[in-house]
């Protein structure tokens, strides 16, 4: 295990160490973060980051393989961009975060913010509290399953991602609507609960998607153009 | 971007603590912002005669602080001390000069401005990165119930003193602004038809006095941040000091950061985590997002 006090060390030196470590180098421990941005981001190896204390902006940005956990809170984007790997937050995370990921899990235990996995590509995001408004705005594809409540405008202009949520909904975006939970959704649910070691009746989730009225032009809204 | 950092205490003995806490969490804050910065500082004040602070500046402090200086005591035929502190000054006052003295010393001398005035508000702000303007004013030696701090990327006015926040528009009010109005002018206008004026071209000094405005007509703080909700257009995060607290408000897209902690001991403001990581207990606080287009308010 390397450890590498924050408050002691240079960020930029400490990132160069993480993406380029090595199979001898699989674990590291990151402390006294103390809000600092950009924290363990373009990993691109099998290795595991822990991070004591709370972070910045854009922490484990654009990860690949890695697994990232932070015992604290992150700030704005956290996972942003990620293309595989693990994050894993134990507190609360702000805005966007999980924005864009193509691939990968990130985990929020406590709640997720405004925003929370804006334009997804594939990502799989569990929020163990709730998230703010426009979460899931314009995903694409992916997952986004919230344990507890939903903002405004859940899943506003959202094209194919799927999410589920187990509480309360402020209110449905523009374009996304209940839909029917069938056997394979509870099944991926049921799995993912089984991995995570999250005690959850799957049954009590509901689905949301996209209704697809705003794939194609409607010459009727011409007016409103 | 620009970095904003409050400071709530509950405790009367952190209270000299106030200036250093205020001055390390803005410094925290630098690259929000630059271009200039500033910080209001609400210290005790007592029931004499004389407790009413303005704090003034001016460009050339070494001649017309002096020249001020002789005709306010001409003025106001009575001995008084200038509290001055690099390029600013305060002046104790009673309620009644107050009232008039500000109009005074800008019909004989222009080119002082006032920063603020009240029973318990001195504000400082200059251009500068907040390492430069905190030492400068000797932040971290003062002392008090709460502060704010604000370090400025300037989008919307020049980058001058007095485009520099915390504005203040009313007696012991001051507000800070992490954002960009988009109908200032409109509410400028509307404002100066009420006869209300504002000094600079900044759309955050616009928001200041529209609060003023509000609370002259009757409303609270926390009405008048409710109100500026459907009146003021743009993106804003808000830290709005008065004589006994402070209050918090983001637009509905809340877009700008904004991030709380609070402890048995104090309520911390931070535009990013970073600005609390030095704070005492800060590992055991409540640490929050403040929610959109939803009004925060804490007072002693």
């Amino acid at each position: 295990m390397k450890i590498y006090d924050l408050s002691e060390g240079e960020l930029r030196a400490l990132n160069e160490n993480l993406q380029s470590a090595n199979e001898n180098e699989t674990s590291w421990q990151i402390e006294r973060p103390e809000g600092a941005h950009a924290i363990a981001v373009g990993l691109n190896a099998p290795i595991e980051v822990t991070i004591n204390g709370s972070t910045g902006y854009y922490c484990a940005g654009m990860n690949k393989h890695a697994t990232i956990k932070v015992n604290g809170s992150v700030g704005p984007g956290v996972a942003e961009n990620m293309m595989s790997g693990r994050v894993i937050v134990e507190g609360d995370a702000s805005q966007y975060a999980g924005a864009t990921g193509h691939g990968g899990r990130l985990i929020i235990r406590g709640n997720a913010s405004s925003r929370c996995g804006i334009s997804m590509k594939g990502i799989e995001i569990l929020v163990e509290g709730s998230v703010g408004h426009m979460s899931g705005f314009m995903g694409q594809s992916g997952k986004l399953v919230v344990l507890e409540d939903a903002g405004d405008s859940l899943g506003d202009s959202l094209y194919e991602a799927q999410i589920f949520v187990r509480g309360k909904i402020k209110n449905l975006g523009v374009d996304c609507v209940e839909k029917e939970m069938r056997a394979e959704h509870l099944q991926y649910l049921e799995n993912l609960f089984k991995s995570e070691k999250i005690d959850c009746d799957a049954k009590e989730l509901k689905r949301y998607g996209s209704a697809r009225k705003l794939y194609n032009f409607n010459i009727d809204n011409l007016q409103n153009y | 971007m620009c970095g904003i950092v409050g400071l709530f205490l509950k405790e009367k003995q952190l209270y000299p603590e106030l200036g250093k806490l205020l001055t390390q969490m803005l410094l925290t804050m630098s690259d929000r912002g630059p271009d200039s910065s500033g910080i209001a500082v609400y210290s005790d004040s007592d029931e004499s005669e004389f407790s009413n602070k303005l704090t003034v500046m001016s460009a050339n402090p070494d001649t017309e602080f002096a020249l001020l200086k002789l005709e306010l005591e001409k003025k106001l035929e009575r001995k008084i001390a200038l509290q001055q502190k690099h390029n600013h000054g305060v002046f104790h006052l009673s309620q009644e000069e107050l009232q008039f003295v500000p109009a005074y010393i800008k019909s004989i001398l222009p080119d002082i401005r006032t920063m603020s005035k009240g029973k318990r508000i001195e504000i400082y702000k200059e251009v500068g990165l907040p390492s430069k303007v905190t030492k400068q004013f000797g932040v971290s030696a003062m002392s008090g119930s709460h502060g704010i701090g604000h370090t400025r990327m300037a989008t919307e006015s020049k980058v001058t003193t007095f485009g520099a926040h915390p504005f203040s528009t009313g007696s012991d009010q001051c507000l800070v602004h992490n954002g960009s109005l988009s109908n200032h002018n409109l509410l400028r206008r509307k404002l100066s038809r009420e006869g209300i004026e504002v000094e600079t071209d900044n759309d955050s000094e616009v928001a200041a006095a529209y609060l003023t405005w509000q609370m002259a007509k009757g409303l609270s703080l926390e009405q008048s941040l409710q109100k500026s909700l459907t009146e003021l257009d743009g993106f804003y995060t808000f830290l709005v000091g008065t004589k006994n607290g402070f209050g918090v408000l983001r637009d509905p897209i809340a877009c700008k950061p904004a991030v709380m902690a609070e402890t048995q001991q104090y309520v911390a403001f931070g535009s990013e985590y970073r600005a609390f990581a030095k704070l005492p207990e800060i590992q055991s606080a409540r640490v929050w997002e403040p929610e959109p287009a939803t009004v925060y308010f804490w007072e002693l």
